[in-house]
């Protein structure tokens, strides 16, 4: 049987983006700035909606992450509704967010990031994807794929379909877990254990071929920001947020969501339609911070779950802590998908998780809501303000991939400078810009909504602003 | 005078029928599904949305079969190309006329209207979609009226008079502007006529009439009462 494999675009980040590179009199790079070209309209349009309809409406936002939206989403509404929701629904949403995370992180490290790595940032790009990467390393590529499944069948399991189920609602979720879904989903995860360690032994030597990368992609000091446990455990459902420095000092911590605008502040900038957060007490720009897997491990003391602990023990033991540079972020990425799976087995080691009480059914009682949880990007906040009747007035959405973009702007910059020799793009040059970005794993549908497809576009530019080259991908 | 016994053709099957009975009833009777939307068994016909069109012999107008009346040896036929294309031409003007996302509705795969264009096999609207801003009513205490979703069935108009006997819907405005509402154009929640008995969110088809407290997809009809509630109360209103 013949078969037909189409791939188009060839991007490997989610969702649309544009660099560009501004070089000063003396031809070297003075600036390097990363435009999100989208325009995202779900604040506005969700307004004079009843709130209930906004998880499965800000699902929608992304079909990697919709877990996530529903989380964030469903918390605000929680809040809306004034409930405390039963214990089970909570567990059970908190095993669906794992999966996300699982799911969503193997999307990044096996299909967007790991040709780069097992290729070479030089490598022709024509093989820089995950065929490629199963040319020559099968089994990566098998792991990769088997890890994402595991993450989908989980979400499917308990949510009915694997992109923008609508079993997560207002209040708990729609339907309790059946035993045989349990015991299916608890077949699935040795298997995804194994195939994660697998992975780390041959990436852990792996990362280490790339100094270059590793001192120049986004290496530099920051906050890091992050839910914990209360205890200083990963936390990716709910628990208060805690700030560490680049020293690891704890900076601010048991901050509640509710309070965002005490401690986060948003700036739009003119050229891109994604705005930048920084922490409110150091003002903008000095407030930069990250968010997602390399911020989340450099703010707690542990993860909580003994083979991913091994496992940052190694990590940091090899490269210190915290860890500034943002390359990191895919060894991050890997040791949280050995805790997420590790976490979802004690969660369903729980014969709670069978409980049928799993909703809370309320009245809206209170007009103002903030969901915040742990996307596999980073901290993301839904915050909607709702009428007497519980009809949308307001919204405002803080994503990960917001977060993070003072910080992948300085990153594009550190590795253009470090690249980018004598005014002109090579091809390898062009691809470890891109592989910043990558690095930080962006959603930028997440983070503008994407319409229409456009590849990474990147401009090299004089003093005067004249074009000197361009290069696109796509 | 009493009703007489006719024999008439259904998509080439015999069929006998009291000649006081409505086409799209006697096709039902024989397991003949003729689409609809405004028609439902137990309330007065309207003969609004058109979904229910047949070809009959003798006459080149196409006859909406839940307000035709059967007479002896009329040959009907429910589907031809060329009634479903006019049944997808009417759908597709009635989605691209408001908002309805069946993603995000309380409805979605409980819905006539989605039934009816999986069923048609719509997979895109050629018509421009008008995006009209229209208000959701949510202030009554158990159910909501987004009248993004309502195709002006009138469903819940007929339902409200004829079976509860309250008459707390009607019809405002003209044409693709006409709106349902409650009394006067009051708040649904500031009605005095309404007895909160839900029968209008039961009847309708889509998620424009919906019980509070149901998620995306958790919103399903029960339409059973109906036929037990007209035979109780005797002669429907088809007055």
């Amino acid at each position: 049987m013949s078969q037909r494999i189409v791939i188009d675009p060839v991007t490997r980040i989610e969702g649309h983006a544009k660099v560009t590179i501004q070089l000063g009199d003396d031809g070297q790079v003075a600036d390097a700035r990363l435009h999100i070209t989208q325009l995202r309209g779900f604040e506005k349009f969700c307004e004079n909606r009843p709130f209930y309809e906004m998880p499965s409406l800000m699902a929608r936002i992304c079909g990697i992450c919709p877990v996530s939206h529903l989380i964030a989403s469903s918390k605000a509404c929680d809040a809306i509704l004034g409930v405390n929701i039963p214990p089970n629904a909570a567990r059970l949403r908190r095993i669906m967010n794992l999966a996300q995370i699982l799911q969503s992180h193997a999307l990044s490290v096996f299909h967007l990031s790991s040709p780069d790595l097992l290729l070479g940032m030089d490598s022709p790009p024509e093989n820089r994807h995950i065929f490629g990467v199963a040319a020559v390393a099968p089994e990566v590529a098998r792991d990769g794929i088997r890890l994402r499944q595991i993450g989908q069948q989980i979400i499917e399991m308990l949510g009915g379909k694997r992109i923008h189920p609508a079993w997560v609602v207002p209040g708990g979720v729609s339907s309790p877990l059946a035993e045989e879904k349990r015991d299916h989903i608890q077949a699935m995860l040795p298997d995804g254990i194994a195939a994660l360690q697998r992975t780390l032994d041959r990436f852990r030597g792996l990362f280490q071929r790339f100094p270059e990368e590793m001192a120049s992609f986004a290496n530099f000091p920051s906050l890091f920001l992050g839910l914990t446990d209360g205890s200083g455990k990963l936390e990716y459902y709910d628990g208060p947020l805690r700030i560490v420095g680049a020293d690891g000092a704890v900076v601010a911590d048991h901050l509640r969501a509710q309070d965002y605008p005490d401690y986060m502040s948003e700036v739009a900038e003119d050229d891109s339609y994604l705005k930048s957060a920084f922490y409110k007490p150091l003002g903008y720009p000095d407030g930069i911070y990250r968010v997602g897997p390399l911020a989340r491990l450099n703010l707690v003391t542990n993860c909580g779950t003994p083979l991913a602990d091994h496992e940052l023990g190694l990590l940091r033991t090899f490269a210190g802590s915290p860890l500034l540079g943002s390359f990191h972020y895919h060894h991050a990425r890997l040791i949280e998908m050995l805790h997420v799976i590790e976490r979802m087995h004690e969660l369903l080691s729980d014969p709670d998780v069978l409980s049928p009480h799993v909703r809370a059914f309320a009245e809206p009682n209170c007009e103002e809501g903030v969901g915040m949880s742990e996307a596999p990007r980073g901290t993301l906040l839904h915050h909607y303000k709702v009428d007497r009747n519980g009809l949308m007035r307001w919204a405002n959405l803080i994503i990960a991939t917001g977060h993070n973009n003072l910080a992948m702007n300085r990153g594009v910059k550190q590795a253009a400078t470090y690249f980018v020799r004598d005014g002109k793009l090579s091809e390898g040059a062009l691809n470890r810009v891109e592989a910043v970005v990558r690095a930080f794993d962006p959603c930028l549908s997440c983070s503008t909504h994407a319409i229409g497809q456009m590849p990474l576009d990147i401009d090299l530019r004089d003093a005067s602003g004249a074009l000197l080259d361009n290069c696109r991908r796509g | 005078m009493p009703a007489r016994v006719v024999t008439l053709q259904i998509d080439g099957r015999d069929v006998t029928a009291r000649d006081d009975q409505m086409l799209i009833e006697v096709a039902r009777e024989s397991d003949i599904r003729i689409p609809k939307l405004c028609y439902v068994s137990g309330l007065s016909s309207y003969g609004g949305c058109r979904m229910c069109l047949v070809e009959v012999e003798g006459t080149s107008k196409l006859l909406a079969a839940c307000t035709t009346a059967v007479t002896e040896g009329m040959q009907v036929r429910t589907v031809t190309p060329r009634l479903t294309e006019y049944r997808r031409m009417i759908l597709e003007m009635l989605f691209a006329e408001r908002n309805h996302v069946c993603s995000v509705c309380v409805s979605n795969g409980h819905c006539d209207m989605q039934w009816l264009a999986q069923h048609l096999g719509i997979d895109h609207i050629r018509f421009p979609y008008v995006y009209p801003n229209l208000p959701v009513d949510a202030s009554h205490d158990r159910f909501v009226l987004d009248q993004n979703r309502c195709i002006l069935c009138t469903r819940c108009v007929r339902v409200c008079q004829e079976i509860e006997g309250a008459h707390t819907w009607d019809v405002m405005g003209r044409g693709a502007q006409s709106l349902v509402i409650t009394d006067l154009a009051q708040p649904w929640g500031e009605s005095e006529s309404c007895t909160s008995c839900g029968k209008c969110v039961q009847v309708c088809p889509t998620g424009a009439l919906s019980e509070k407290g149901r998620s995306v997809a958790e919103m399903s009809k029960r339409r059973e009462f109906l036929p037990y509630l007209t035979m109780m109360r005797g002669e429907t209103g088809n007055e």
